[in-house]
């Protein structure tokens, strides 16, 4: 048992090197960075990173890649910058790079950065990543910019109604830089397990999601979330569905 | 403006401000538009079309969105009231 499980991760280390280009090791743990365009991720990046970081192309794609890395203590982070976008439903080469490294990646935890002057567009791509993953940090940011516009925003409330860390920033300062990176470190190492506030859908897609997830459960086996899973097999994404059952090495009737 | 008035996104000439009425497309484009902050009762401003006509940018939520004339055809507006 314990050897399988060993083997397992080898082999998700070397396909996410293959398909990412990203190395994943207990020596460091992998972030992903993600956000809508024009919240200040790349100054997070930045901030965090400092010229410890290299760009290329996400593997295939003519789609920028940066990866960096930064300590906490003694534990090394690989941080990935994903791709602006306001969705994750997979309308253009950036939306699908962002949802497969979120997917297939595996990141040990996500930082969603949000514009505080514009939240509810922000909150889009919070509630889309948070059916991915539980492992999310939000990083409000652009704070001083909210204020001078006279927006206040109840952290905590925020953070009790989403289920996941919120950490108010202002990273063109470095302002909160600090606050972010140890609760990420927290979720990386389940010292916090943020819950998730579960978006309802209407009756009919309920029904089906609860008829599919324990089938789901059983055949995903911790790797992917059983109701997002279910909910894209609604939506009828079948080249993502695919490369899900590819993954956990289920044959599929229809492929025989 | 005068008068209540409902018409698609794309008729409307700068300047003009009005709210989401409804959406005529389902599927990814009916998706990609909500997710882009186009969901009923948004308030919209069309702030500037290019020098071709096409496409228009709109002020939405708190960002500049682009749009190409077909796909604002699919987006009913009202008057604000």
């Amino acid at each position: 048992m314990r050897r399988s499980t060993e083997n397992s991760s080898t082999k998700v280390q070397e396909l996410v090197k293959k398909r990412f280009n990203v190395i994943k090791s207990p020596d460091s743990l992998v972030v992903a960075l993600a956000g809508n365009p024009n919240t200040g991720k790349s100054t997070i990046f930045n901030t965090l990173t400092g010229l410890k970081q290299h760009t290329g192309n996400w593997p295939g794609k003519t789609v920028v890649q940066a990866q960096g890395s930064f300590l906490v203590g003694s534990q090394k982070y690989t941080i990935v910058d994903l791709p602006g976008t306001y969705s994750l439903l997979a309308n253009s080469v950036e939306e699908t790079v962002a949802r497969d490294f979120l997917c297939f990646g595996r990141p040990e935890a996500a930082i969603v950065v949000v514009d505080a002057t514009c939240l509810e567009r922000n909150l889009n791509l919070v509630l889309q990543i948070m059916e991915i993953t539980s492992k999310v940090v939000v990083s409000i940011n652009l704070m001083d910019e909210a204020q001078r516009k006279g927006i206040s925003i109840d952290n905590k409330k925020l953070e009790s109604q989403l289920g996941v860390p919120v950490v108010p920033t202002v990273a063109r300062i470095g302002q909160g830089i600090e606050e972010l990176v140890q609760m990420v470190h927290k979720v990386a190492r389940n010292e916090v397990i943020p819950k998730p506030r579960i978006v309802c859908y209407d009756p009919d897609i309920e029904d089906a999601v609860a008829e599919m997830t324990p089938n789901l459960e059983k055949i995903l086996d911790g790797r992917f979330n059983p109701r997002w899973v279910a909910l894209r097999i609604i939506a009828g994404d079948s080249n993502l569905i695919n490369q899900i059952f590819e993954a956990c090495e289920v044959s599929l009737p229809w492929a025989q | 403006m005068n008068g209540y008035y409902e018409a698609a996104l794309s008729s409307l000439p700068p300047g003009a401000i009005c709210k989401v009425a409804g959406l005529f497309v389902e599927g990814i484009t009916r998706r990609r538009l909500l997710d882009l902050g186009f969901i009923p009762g948004a308030k919209v401003e069309v702030l500037r079309k290019s020098p071709v006509g096409d496409p228009t940018a709109y002020f939405i939520k708190g960002a500049t969105i682009a749009l190409r004339k077909n796909e604002a055809d699919n987006i009913l507006v009202s008057e604000i009231s």
